[in-house]
């Protein structure tokens, strides 16, 4: 089972925004979403490597920077193109106003 | 002067991939996130406000068109028809495929859909092309909207104000798409999985010109024709006028959009019918920003920013000579100063990308 590694403090990234989140050589993008959820994936784009912290959160959707594809970073379905492939997500949880990821 | 072979299957194309030059980095200016956020923020009204002025333009002044044909008369309602057709679509098919138009994404893609039948452009297959531009913006071999090439074959440039070469490639291709399948450079860049959609498209395409056609025959009139399809050519010149100087005479083979797209201040008319793409250096930065925004987005990073040109006037006469030269032979390019409050340009990547020296500016 895959440790939860401690990312950030929840009041670093404000509602319906996305933060970039490197860890042990590997990029995250970080969600806060409108209704106080967190979420987390991973921090490249699938369709060209751009880091998705730089994009658009609208709703529960994150809009890529350079092309405009879209995922549900909840789930990671890719909703409109050019992505056609899904994002991999990761466990989130706060605890003591600390965001959790569990990065298996 | 050093050849240039634009094939996306060329040797050009495979050399920026063995580089790095093809999916690089590309600068961006620094701007904070909360300014960014603001700047990206999405909303319908501006679009729509703008797209019930533009379809209810189109319908006034077609029905005029049509009710006095075919008296001469007719004729000033057709130009400002085709304009709105055969340009305006440009820009409608451009920011609606990028979805930052409207925030509803149906909206977007209904109007991209229309768009990119008056422009004659398949939706299935531009819509890939156009993110390739945006990954390898002149980038020669990888990105398939190069409008100008070098040596610029002046004719082309000429007969594309009437529409006449974009449509014959237009219609090449779209038999090909109807009856042959994807054509293999459309293959680089289309994903296998939207092959199917670019045939479907073509065939409705199709259908729709033949029904046209089939209905121009029967009135024995060119009537139908006026309304749909020839717009495309009388209506085409302010599409290309203005989108020739988005990277007309700049650099090719560069990651600094800076270098190789330009911001041209123009009337109130031209960015109504362009949707403020005159900002152009900005929109390629930035392409999440909605073009009502981009004024803003100017306004924001223009101190990082060549000069913009003052006016479209401006831009032709900086281009022209430009051009020119590159016809005689000359490996010349246009090279604007950046303000003493810009970052220097990011030349040392290209060089070495490209294992070559930089060729001449101007």
């Amino acid at each position: 089972m895959s440790q939860w590694i401690d990312a950030c403090a929840a009041d670093e990234i404000d509602r319906e925004d996305v933060m970039r989140w490197d860890h042990a050589g590997r990029t995250f993008a970080l969600y806060h979403s409108p209704d106080g959820e967190f979420f987390c994936t991973d921090g490249l784009c699938t369709h060209e490597n751009v880091h998705l912290a730089g994009g658009l959160v609208m709703d529960y959707v994150i809009e890529c920077p350079k092309h405009n594809g879209q995922f549900d970073y909840r789930t990671g379905e890719a909703m409109r193109a050019p992505v056609c492939v899904n994002l991999r997500t990761y466990p989130v949880k706060v605890e003591g106003g600390r965001v959790l990821v569990q990065v298996g | 002067m050093t050849s240039r072979d634009y094939s996306l299957l060329g040797e050009d194309g495979r050399r920026a991939v063995e580089t790095g030059l093809a999916a690089a980095e590309w600068y961006h200016t620094d701007v904070p996130r909360k300014t960014m956020k603001e700047l990206m923020q999405r909303s319908d009204a501006p679009a729509i406000r703008d797209t019930l002025i533009y379809y209810g333009a189109m319908i006034a002044l077609a029905g005029i068109g049509i009710w006095l044909w075919p008296s001469w008369w007719s004729a000033p309602f057709w130009l400002a028809y085709g304009v709105l057709y055969g340009s305006a679509s440009d820009s409608r098919w451009h920011e609606c495929g990028h979805g930052t138009a409207f925030r509803t994404p149906w909206m977007n893609n209904v109007v991209y859909e229309i768009a990119s039948f008056m422009i004659m452009r398949n939706s299935a297959t531009w819509r890939w092309s156009h993110a390739r531009h945006h990954t390898d913006t002149y980038i020669v071999g990888r990105d398939p909207e190069i409008a100008v090439m070098r040596p610029p074959v002046l004719m082309k440039l000429i007969g594309n104000f009437f529409g006449i070469f974009d449509a014959w490639a237009f219609f090449n291709r779209l038999f090909y798409n109807a009856f042959i399948g994807v054509h293999p450079e459309e293959k680089t860049f289309v994903p296998q999985s939207e092959w199917p959609k670019v045939v479907r498209v073509a065939r409705i395409y199709l259908a729709i010109y033949a029904a046209t056609v089939g209905l121009a025959v029967w009135m024995g009139s060119i009537l139908p024709l006026m309304v749909i399809g020839l717009p495309r050519l009388y209506g085409a010149w302010h599409h290309v006028m203005t989108g020739l100087l988005q990277h007309g005479a700049l650099a090719d083979n560069v990651i600094d959009h800076r270098l190789n797209s330009r911001t041209v201040y123009m009337n109130p008319i031209s960015r109504f019918i362009y949707w403020n793409m005159n900002y152009h250096v900005e929109h390629h930065m930035f392409p999440m920003v909605p073009y009502h925004r981009l004024p803003e987005l100017h306004a924001a990073i223009r101190h990082d920013l060549p000069a913009p040109t003052p006016s479209i006037w401006a831009g032709y006469r900086e281009m022209w000579p430009i051009w020119l030269r590159q016809l005689r032979g000359e490996d010349v390019f246009l090279k604007r100063e950046l303000p003493p409050t810009a970052r220097p340009y990011r030349e040392d990547f290209h060089a070495e990308a490209l294992g070559r020296p930089q060729a001449a500016a101007q």
